[in-house]
């Protein structure tokens, strides 16, 4: 639901990393927090727990310059990724623009992905949305675990678990080195801006 | 579903939150909807990151309406929060907006509720035709 302000020429639109517990979604965003100018960006805020996992969301707005005319505006959140937050997740998704779907490479998490995944085709649905025309990219966090003791999943079984069906954008990450964290988010803003920029199209002509 | 805001619209809603600002002596009053995003402010909001504050308080307001539900009630419309300097005064103003309203001590809850409750049929009225024309 973005939101197109006339008056300011601005739009604001709003996109969620989306993914199982631990997967990654709040350091993608502290990255995105620690290596971008303070003139583009506001305060990134967290509620968490004392454990570092996400409680509510994170949260972090953007500014991504001008289009048509237009100021754009992202702001970005993370849901919590435990099971029992699914409330949680519902309410933060509420007026979704676009979703970044955080999948962990560990081979122990890959059941949690895909129920993550699912979950989030529930929710969407649920709001009316369904995940196959919704703005959507995929990463594979903690590549960087590759060729260490942790056991990590080949990026085609990942695409062959999260993305056969849906073939969205998909990136290799680790989102706490910084790989793969801006590439994700330039796709998914290049998705929603394109999606946003057909409806002031479609509504421009309703308004003439 | 789009939300777009004409011109038009946006001098309604900062002619009613000016109204609420100028005679009720709060220093800011900001317009946000339910799922985060700011429509509109006007105030003293210069060292406040306001975006921050909108997903905070769309949040905040989300999770207290569950804490309504489990306590069998619809919804709770208003939300006060007392500081020891400054206050936060949180309202609805329908199904998708919130109204959020700082002040300190120069006023009073009363005289805020009442300026706002002046100005909350003309900006429903508003709202209710930015969130429902079918501008999509």
């Amino acid at each position: 639901m973005p939101f197109i302000n006339f008056s300011k020429d601005e739009i604001q639109c709003k996109i969620v990393y989306y993914g199982a517990g631990f997967c990654g979604k709040t350091t993608n965003l502290q990255y995105i927090f620690g290596h971008t100018g303070e003139d583009t960006r506001g305060k990134m805020v967290s509620i968490d727990t004392k454990g570092d996992r996400t409680l509510f969301f994170d949260f972090l707005s953007l500014n991504l310059g001008k289009i048509r005319g237009f100021d754009i505006r992202v702001q970005l959140y993370t849901v919590p990724g435990q099971v029992h937050y699914d409330a949680t997740r519902k309410l933060v998704l509420k007026g979704v623009d676009g979703v970044v779907f955080v999948a962990d490479s560990l081979k122990v998490q890959r059941k949690k992905n895909i129920e993550s995944l699912i979950n989030l085709a529930k929710n969407l649905a649920e709001k009316g949305i369904s995940i196959r025309t919704t703005p959507l990219v995929i990463q594979y966090n903690k590549r960087d675990l590759d060729g260490t003791d942790s056991e990590i999943l080949p990026i085609e079984v990942l695409e062959k678990d999260l993305n056969s069906m849906l073939k969205v954008p998909s990136f290799p990450a680790s989102a706490l080195k910084g790989k793969g964290v801006y590439e994700t988010l330039r796709e998914i803003s290049k998705l929603v801006v394109k999606d946003v920029s057909r409806k002031i199209l479609l509504i421009d002509k309703q308004l003439r | 579903m789009n939300v777009v805001i004409t011109k038009k619209e946006i001098e309604k809603i900062n002619f009613c939150l000016k109204k609420v600002v100028s005679s009720s002596s709060a220093h800011s009053v900001l317009l946000i909807a339910r799922s985060g995003q700011l429509i509109a402010h006007h105030g003293d909001t210069l060292d406040i990151d306001i975006s921050a504050l909108s997903a905070l308080t769309a949040a905040n307001f989300g999770a207290t309406a569950e804490i309504a539900r489990l306590l069998g009630e619809e919804e709770f419309t208003l939300l006060f929060h007392k500081g020891r300097s400054e206050n936060v005064y949180f309202s609805a103003m329908g199904e998708h907006v919130i109204m959020v309203t700082l002040f300190n001590d120069k006023t009073s809850l009363g005289l805020i509720r009442l300026r706002i409750n002046q100005v909350q049929e003309e900006l429903s009225q508003i709202v209710s035709l930015i969130f429902g024309t079918g501008r999509t």
